[in-house]
């Protein structure tokens, strides 16, 4: 491929000099979005869309950044590049680029059914697209969010009124903002985690209207958390940080608990199978509607979505890249999913 | 079918015992009469029979989504589960409307053995557009069996116990048995004492924890009687109104397997009932299990198994005498009528006594404890001679005090995904040992290692796999486990020639590199010392 080659350090356009998602530093770094396997430290130069800024000055320190709107292009030695929704966390973006006729679409992480929060995601004509596949077989199809919001609703109610703590274990980014649509019908009384808290303190400033959350200290008396709802990132769950919480139940969010046998795993009490990520039909459908000529599949079930795709006649290969590696769980990816 | 898809749910999803029996005990208060008797049927192994292969549910799956043969074995590999696969393949319904009960499913799928395939596939596939997920997930698990949901046949009696305010111990001997689910109501099953209405009914066995302290903290030697611990399969057989009955300790009936029996099942009197291990043995001596395994699979029985590897009954407690349940008695006095009832028999060719083992000392019996293996036992059986013969596991008068395992060091070469719990990980792996500088494959082993150690064997069959096979990944022969394993025998059906008897992963011996690992010649002399 002319346009973006696959480099020991990420996916590079030669022609604009810049990098996608690189994971490691250089000089000219375009960030889909600000999940740690997607944006890493140490880069000269980042481009990001508005809302990704703050929190990637939150992770990454003092960088150096533009940040611009979806859609608003930005040129680098006759390179066109823009940013368009991808649907997947607040801020989160697909990369356009556009060069001497040919254009190129990479997906970053998206999900095609609109969360409320994230921006749509839109579908871009390309001659080429990079997509992802973490949830790229068939038994991933997801239920739809007001089903699935009302499911977890449920699950807190019944646990207030069984006078226990709901302990909802999400990622810091993206899963614990999308969740307090689900939460709020049910109950204003939530506590975050302190991970969670400094992310929903940084858009809650950028202007994302996010409702109130209070921040879990070692304060906060034992009782002030009876029946309430608790947000926590996956790490907090084997601490002793859990304790004053008691008694609880616990309830891992993401596309993993589709398979009983993962949420089992888990150990928690319930599972619930939302996901930031595209479920195979929303896959599909995007990659038919961008035009693209030529797939390349990314980080996921790779082999299978190409093998799909070349099967249905459009062209495909599979690329390795550092954004994880089949089959990834959970436990290794504590940013995602 | 709702009320049953979320005990199912809730089952699988609670981790404590006490959460699950709440559960469980609050359906069996609630629920529908003609459920409840089947949740107890499919709960303890008494699910319909199949009217439908697997091969045909796919199919029809397959054909309704429109799914290539090689996606849906991808997606199969990966859930680990097929009654799951399809239930997560089909379509989302909106099945809100749709509130048949368990039994109207279960009738439905029992109605399915006389009919057409055509007629058959349009009754379940008109049944997969009207049930929502967690429906489509427990009907699927109705066809393909394996409920695997830690509900043990104990948590269920307790259940039921609770439930209807009944003495745990009469629920486990009333659900016991043969019984047809769609014939008897619940009142029937549990209030009501069936027992002595079906002369099949067996008791439920009594099961030994393992020994968990030394043999010399249980107390005075004298107190205890001890055994051989036999490897062969629990049993119990029952003489009644002139007819007999064999149950497996999986409750299984098995009567007709063991031909053998006959001839001195028809000289035991009337109401007796004795629990003891099938053993295979030619004129009272012990063969190696490996022998039974060639007959318990076959529907009939040729002459030539039967010469080739008969199968004895070692006796050791009598549960039924004269008519009456004697489980109360102290097991000397019930020791004392079985040795009167074996001494007196006239036909001694398949009906032995599991002897005592005479000692006095807890040393001694150490040392005879380590003779086990030469012997064909698994090690000794302890049972406290004023005990009375309980239900289920329970702790305190019977022991089992095993001998350790043999062991051997090998290379995995190869793995693949596990399923249930283990859906999605590669925990099922094959090991080799060394002959000269090839490696020569010998067991599969799926258990021993911790969730960590799994997680961290998975990433490692991720990043070392060097070629894939269907479902099954070569990896680089690095990682080194000592397989522990309970018996082997000669095999012409593996490369390596012999066959282990329950092999599991003992410990991962990360200071170990593949060539310390132990070579084809360390097993055959184990087979030599041990396989006959």
């Amino acid at each position: 491929m002319s346009l973006i080659s696959f480099t020991d350090h990420g996916l590079y356009c030669s022609a604009g000099d810049f990098y996608i998602d690189p994971w490691r530093p250089v000089n000219h770094a375009v960030i889909t979005h600000a999940h740690s396997d997607h944006a890493r430290w140490g880069s000269a130069h980042y481009l990001c869309h508005a809302d990704t800024f703050p929190v990637l000055r939150l992770r990454l320190g003092n960088i150096n950044a533009q940040a611009i709107a979806w859609g608003d292009p930005v040129y680098k030695n006759g390179v066109k590049i823009s940013l368009h929704p991808a649907g997947h966390i607040i801020g989160s973006s697909q990369i356009r680029v556009e060069y001497k006729g040919e254009i190129c679409v990479i997906s970053g992480d998206y999900k095609t059914e609109a969360d409320g929060l994230s921006g749509n995601f839109e579908a871009i004509r390309c001659h080429t697209f990079i997509t992802e596949s973490t949830f790229a077989l068939p038994i991933y199809q997801w239920e739809a969010q007001p089903k699935m919001f009302d499911s977890i609703g449920q699950w807190i109610s019944n646990n207030q009124q069984n006078n226990t703590v709901s302990i909802l274990i999400a990622y810091s980014l993206g899963k614990a903002q999308r969740l307090l649509q689900a939460i709020t019908p049910v109950t204003d009384r939530i506590f975050v985690h302190g991970a969670i808290w400094n992310t929903h303190k940084v858009l809650q400033d950028h202007g994302i209207p996010l409702p109130n959350v209070q921040r879990v200290t070692p304060e906060i008396p034992k009782s002030s958390f009876n029946r309430s709802v608790v947000i926590a990132p996956p790490g907090a769950t084997e601490s002793n940080w859990m304790k004053k919480f008691h008694p609880y139940k616990t309830a891992v969010c993401s596309g993993w608990m589709q398979v009983r046998g993962n949420f089992r795993r888990n150990n928690t009490d319930a599972g619930f199978a939302l996901s930031d990520h595209a479920d195979w039909q929303g896959l599909i459908s995007a990659i038919e509607a961008t035009g693209a000529s030529k797939v390349f599949v990314t980080h996921g079930f790779q082999s299978v979505l190409s093998r799909y795709l070349n099967e249905k006649g459009i062209e495909a290969a599979e690329v390795k890249t550092a954004y994880g590696e089949e089959d990834l769980l959970l436990t290794e990816n504590p940013d995602e999913a | 079918m709702k009320a049953f898809a979320s005990l199912v749910k809730a089952l699988g999803s609670s981790t404590a015992t006490n959460e699950k029996l709440n559960t469980l005990s609050a359906y069996f208060s609630t629920a529908d009469p003609k459920d409840k008797v089947w949740v107890i049927a499919i709960f303890s192994g008494r699910r319909p029979k199949r009217a439908i292969s697997t091969s045909q549910l796919k199919e029809w799956c397959i054909e309704l989504t429109e799914t290539k043969d090689w996606l849906f074995e991808e997606c199969y590999h990966t859930v680990g589960d097929l009654a799951e696969t399809i239930g997560l393949l089909l379509p989302i319904n909106d099945a809100d409307q749709d509130n048949k009960p368990l039994h109207y499913y279960i009738e439905l799928l029992i109605g399915l053995q006389n009919k057409t395939e055509e007629d058959k596939k349009s009754l379940i596939t008109d049944a997969w557009k009207q049930l929502s997920r967690d429906e489509l997930f427990v009907f699927n698990k109705l066809i393909t069996g394996g409920f695997r949901i830690g509900v043990s046949q104990k948590m269920m009696v307790n259940a039921l116990a609770k439930a209807t305010h009944t003495d745990a111990s009469l629920i486990a001997h009333r659900i016991s048995g043969n019984w047809d689910p769609s014939l008897v109501s619940f009142e029937a099953l549990v209030q009501e004492n069936t027992g002595s209405k079906d002369d099949s009914k067996p008791y439920p066995f009594y099961l030994a924890h393992a020994l968990d302290k030394t043999a010399a903290a249980l107390g005075a030697p004298e107190e205890w009687l001890v055994e051989w611990k036999w490897d062969g399969i629990r049993g119990q057989i029952i003489k009644r109104n002139d007819e007999h009955y064999v149950w497996s300790r999986g409750e299984e009936l098995m009567t007709d397997k063991f031909p053998e029996y006959q001839s001195f099942v028809s000289l035991l009197p009337d109401g007796t009932v004795l629990d003891g291990e099938i053993m295979p043995a030619k004129e009272g001596i012990p063969l190696p299990f490996s022998i039974l395994q060639t007959r318990i699979g076959r529907k009939n029985i040729s002459k030539k198994q039967l010469q080739e590897a008969p199968v004895a009954f070692f006796a050791y407690d009598l549960l039924e005498w004269e008519g009456k349940d004697i489980r109360h008695l102290p097991t000397v006095e019930r020791r004392m009528l079985l040795e009167k009832l074996i001494r007196d028999f006239t036909d001694n060719r398949f009906l032995f006594l599991s002897e005592p083992i005479a000692f006095s000392k807890w040393e001694e019996l150490t040392a005879i404890r380590d003779t086990s293996r030469s012997r064909l036992a698994e090690g000794l059986m302890l049972k406290r001679k004023s005990g009375m013969y309980h239900v289920g596991r329970k702790t305190g008068d019977w022991w089992k005090w095993k001998i350790d395992p043999l062991t051997i060091d090998a290379v995995m070469i190869y793995a693949q995904k596990g399923h249930g719990r283990r859906s999605n990980l590669y925990t099922d792996y094959t090991f080799a040992v060394k002959d000269g500088d090839k490696l020569v494959s010998f067991t599969k082993a799926y258990s021993g290692l911790t969730d960590k150690e799994f997680t961290a064997v998975d990433t490692f069959v991720k990043n070392n796999a060097v070629e894939k096979f269907g479902p099954v990944r070569t990896v680089k022969p690095e990682l080194v486990f000592e397989i522990a394993f309970e018996g082997i025998a000669a095999s012409k059906r593996h490369k390596s020639g012999v066959a282990l008897r329950f092999p599991r992963i003992n410990r991962w011996r990360t200071d170990k590199k593949p060539d310390e690992i132990n070579t084809l010649e360390d097993l055959k002399q184990l087979l030599a010392l041990y396989g006959k």
